[in-house]
């Protein structure tokens, strides 16, 4: 019986040294984590998903406070990156959460009053102007998260989705249409 | 040496622990979808269980003795999850990406019923030392073949015709199973 | 004898070449309009630098090239720009992209142009030519010629020419060697001395007897050593880059390499041909031979002005009624044009005149029977049918790791697919999904970092106001104690209001005074028109602040009557 118990005893002692051992030598520091699932997100910063940009969410995710089906931008390929990432079920996007066309801002210069409000408002800098003068949008640096529109005091802001053109352009994945055949 | 090699390859091929034992299947269904996964668990799973059966052998005849044999189950879980604890702080140090893809399979291998399987089949056939190491050895060898060639297959499954109710695991069982029937062609490999 | 080398697979169409051989190179006819694109090469889209209206004289240029790779385009002919949009371009995809149309006057009057001694040149003067005449690759690929002829990382030793035209019913190049064997030889001379290599090697395949000897006795007469006329056999696709420098020197290009690092340059024989009339003669790219075939009475080769539509060519090798569509290149390798307007490019080397007689569509696809004969005539030892399992499945690290991009969709592997599955569509699918995704990675990219730059701007600015709010607070009370070191000791809540108070005065008479002083710098000298649409401004100027005094509160729309 005693026996037993040092038996027991020792083993689990010497495995506790062990793993306390390596515990310390095999340290690993910060949370990589959180780096990785923001290299899947598509730094809109758009705030859909309900935090203030993609590393908010990134680091939510990472504590397990977040779903990942919450980044419209990101699309259904985001999701199931993330699924991937962190080994876990695909989950769809809820009911009217879906991905959006990709839409660029676009200012009406003829209302537009000069108030700084929207570049403020941009999280990437996309939109250049100072008081009183134009403000205009970079079109190649907007990625689309509509934060300017609401700010704009005369609602000179829309969005205008891109369209397919020549450069943009992507083969369509190939389908064999299904043929009725008669039976013999 | 005829005698190591046969044990080699009757537990790899003729008594294959999955195929053949039907041993080891939770992380054989759920850690082969994807090639390098397999290969990494197959890694792991072989760590733990040379190690597993060298430790289980030497506290089962030098600690345990002929009193305390009741205490074989108990001090051989207690022994592998510590290497299966001391193998993830390693995995996590050296390969977060591995780390990150095995998921919650690498600490599941303590609750691997080969794991704990082939060092208490070691017991009872009464293996020495070397025994007892090429029968983990090459128990966990074959373990990592099986997975790497379902993982081959469960890949290449991805773009196959596969009717739409047997998608996923269905198909994933039936290939298992249809494995396991040609791997019983091995049996009377080694008379 | 020089020893040949074989790449791996090929297949044997039926090569179609004979009809449009029969005759020799016809002047295809100055059409009614010329639709030229501006995008007809690789690289960045040539700056219109016409108007319309503007009259333009035959190798004028009307488009300058934007960037380091890209290059020129040109008027083919006399004429007036009637306009520059977008019209329909030779693309898969059937969008419109940006054109300049030119209606000729039939002078064909010529631009002042004039030649160089390429030998007393100097090399970056000679590429500088090439780029502003608009040479590119004439064998389909488009590449600017000025990029490809410049080699200062890797030493150059053979400067393979291609003449094998490999692809069935194209014999564009095949007459183009007949008939300018001479010019073609001395362009590639031009490329010799461009590249520095030390030999020469023509590469043609045997079904083409009188272009070998054509070539052969143009080398030899012309005196042209470090340069060999080698016949190859005849097999598709013998004339793909990689392959012909594998048949001709055994050099095997690698997957993700290039040419050059191997030491080989690859142009095509009517390239070098351009190459010459451009440096020689000052004559940019105007024009092509362009085989038309197909369903056609007289299949034939033109010489075509660039911009023709494809309409009016093909009228003039007799298209059949029947004809239901047309297609820009080879069987294997060509575009389904998406109307006849469509105007000829520099990529164009023949149209086929297709209907359902010459062409029956193909059946439906059926699935994948893993017999790996796709597998057996891949040129580039590639594994299609991996390819096609995974494309299909969407697998797309799969497809990059069994060398996708290595993949010149020669479309021989459909070719022999019993099942007639249209593979190279999913290959191309493919990497138009995975490009997409780079691009879109490298943008969040981008867009990471402004957000990251714009928070660090925020706090900076942030620190730089508090910083000077500091200073200013010191400024003012070291000022103050100075000022009246009596009443240092009164209050010093009144003393910090009184001070306050001096800075709100002072800011207001400076405002004023900036006011006052700040007047239009140019008012003085103006012209009766110019007071006048200053006074129509300043009406409107006074009706808005009028409209803005109604509006009311800020967070009111304003009202528009």
């Amino acid at each position: 019986m005693i026996s037993a118990l040092w038996v027991m005893i020792g083993i689990s002692m010497l495995l506790g040294a062990v793993l306390g051992f390596s515990a310390i030598k095999f340290k690993v520091e910060g949370n990589p984590l959180v780096e990785k699932i923001d290299a899947v997100l598509p730094q809109t910063q758009c705030g859909q998903c309900g935090f203030p940009g993609c590393k908010p969410y990134a680091e939510a995710i990472a504590k397990g406070e977040a779903d990942i089906n919450k980044c419209p931008p990101g699309g259904e390929e985001g999701i199931r990156k993330l699924a991937e990432l962190l080994g876990v079920e695909y989950k769809p996007f809820g009911e009217g959460a879906g991905p959006k066309a990709k839409a660029v801002a676009f200012i009406d210069e003829q209302t537009c009053i000069g108030c700084t409000l929207c570049l403020q408002a941009c999280p990437v800098d996309a939109i250049v102007g100072a008081a009183k003068q134009m403000h205009t949008i970079i079109v190649s640096e907007c990625t689309g998260c509509e934060l300017c529109v609401a700010p704009c005091p005369v609602d000179c802001i829309s969005m205008q989705p891109l369209a397919e053109n020549i450069s943009n352009w992507k083969w369509r994945y190939p389908t064999i249409p299904l043929v009725q055949v008669a039976a013999r | 040496m005829t005698e190591y090699l046969l044990i080699l390859v009757s537990t790899v091929l003729v008594n294959n622990i999955v195929m053949v034992k039907i041993l080891g299947l939770c992380p054989f269904m759920g850690v082969s979808k994807k090639l390098e996964a397999a290969i990494g668990m197959g890694a792991a799973t072989t760590f733990v269980l040379t190690l597993g059966s060298g430790a289980s052998y030497l506290i089962e005849h030098y600690l345990l003795g002929p009193d305390l044999a009741y205490l074989t189950t108990l001090s051989f879980i207690v022994v592998i999850a510590g290497i299966v604890q001391f193998t993830e702080m390693a995995i996590k140090k050296t390969s977060p990406e591995l780390y990150q893809v095995l998921g919650i399979y690498l600490p599941l291998i303590t609750t691997n019923c080969a794991v704990l399987g082939i060092p208490l089949l070691n017991v009872q056939a009464k293996h020495d030392f070397m025994q007892s190491l090429l029968f983990g050895f090459g128990g966990s060898l074959g373990f990592t073949l099986v997975m790497v060639l379902f993982a081959g297959i469960r890949e290449r499954m991805e773009g196959a015709d596969v009717p739409g109710i047997f998608k996923g695991s269905a198909i994933a069982m039936v290939t298992a199973g249809l494995m396991s029937l040609s791997f019983m062609g091995f049996s009377g490999l080694v008379k | 004898m020089r020893q040949l080398f074989k790449f791996h697979g090929g297949v044997h169409p039926p090569t179609h070449k004979s009809e449009s051989t029969r005759s020799p190179i016809a002047q295809a006819a100055i059409p009614s309009r010329l639709v030229i694109p501006l995008h007809q090469h690789v690289g960045n889209r040539a700056v219109p630098v016409v108007q319309v209206g503007e009259r333009v004289l035959k190798g004028q240029i009307i488009g300058k090239p934007d960037g380091r790779l890209s290059s020129a385009v040109h008027a083919s002919t006399s004429g007036t720009v009637s306009a520059i949009d977008m019209q329909l371009v030779a693309h898969h995809s059937g969008l419109p992209d940006l054109c300049v149309t030119i209606i000729p006057d039939g002078k064909n009057e010529w631009v002042a142009h004039g030649g160089v001694d390429y030998k007393q040149t100097p090399h970056t003067e000679l590429r500088h030519i090439l780029r502003l005449a608009g040479v590119v690759g004439l064998g389909g690929a488009v590449f600017p010629s000025d990029m490809k002829s410049y080699s200062n990382k890797h030493k150059i030793k053979t400067l393979v020419l291609n003449g094998a035209e490999c692809e069935p019913y194209i014999t564009c190049d095949d007459l183009l060697m007949r008939e300018r064997a001479s010019d073609i030889l001395r362009g590639a001379e031009v490329l010799r001395e461009l590249l520095y290599a030390e030999e020469v090697l023509i590469g043609i395949e045997d079904n083409k007897p009188e272009a070998i000897a054509a070539m052969r006795s143009a080398v030899e007469q012309d005196g042209h050593q470090h340069m060999e006329v080698i016949a190859v056999p005849t097999l598709y696709p013998g004339g793909g880059a990689k392959q012909l420098i594998r048949v001709l020197t055994g050099i095997e290009v690698a997957a993700g390499v290039r040419s050059t690092e191997k030491g080989v340059q690859c142009f095509n024989v009517a390239t070098a041909y351009c190459v010459w009339r451009a440096i020689t003669y000052g004559e940019p790219l105007l024009s092509r031979i362009v085989t038309v075939t197909g369903n056609v009475s007289n299949a034939q080769n033109f010489e075509v002005l660039l911009g023709t539509p494809v309409d009016e060519l093909v009228a003039q090798a007799g298209s059949k009624s029947d004809t239901d569509r047309h297609i820009m290149g080879g069987p294997m390798m060509g575009v389904d044009l998406p109307s006849g307007a469509v105007g000829v490019t520099k990529a164009t080397n023949c149209i086929i005149e297709a209907s359902d007689a010459l062409f029956p569509p193909p059946p439906p696809a059926l699935p994948c029977i893993r017999c790996a004969r796709c597998a057996e005539v891949c040129p580039a030892d590639l594994q299609p049918q991996e390819l096609y399992w995974f494309a299909k499945a969407k697998d797309f690290g799969k497809t990059q790791e069994y060398s996708l991009f290595d993949c010149i969709e020669c479309g021989a592997c459909a070719y022999v697919c019993p099942s007639q599955i249209p593979l190279v569509q999913y290959y191309r699918f493919a990497k138009s999904e995975i490009w997409q995704r780079e691009q879109e990675q490298q943008a969040a990219e981008v867009a990471r970092e402004r957000h990251e730059f714009r928070l660090m701007r925020i706090e900076r600015e942030k620190q730089e106001k508090a910083e000077r709010l500091a200073q200013k607070e010191q400024a003012a009370l070291a000022a103050k104690a100075a000022a009246a070191p009596g009443s240092a000791t009164a209050d010093p809540q009144a003393n910090a209001e009184a001070a306050l108070q001096a800075r709100i005065e002072a800011a207001a008479a400076r405002a004023k005074a900036q006011a006052a002083a700040e007047h239009p710098k140019n008012i003085d000298g103006l012209t009766q028109e110019q007071q006048a649409e200053i006074a129509e401004i300043e009406a409107r100027r006074a009706k808005i602040r009028e409209m803005a005094a109604d509006a009311g509160a800020d967070d009111e729309p304003p009202k528009h009557n």
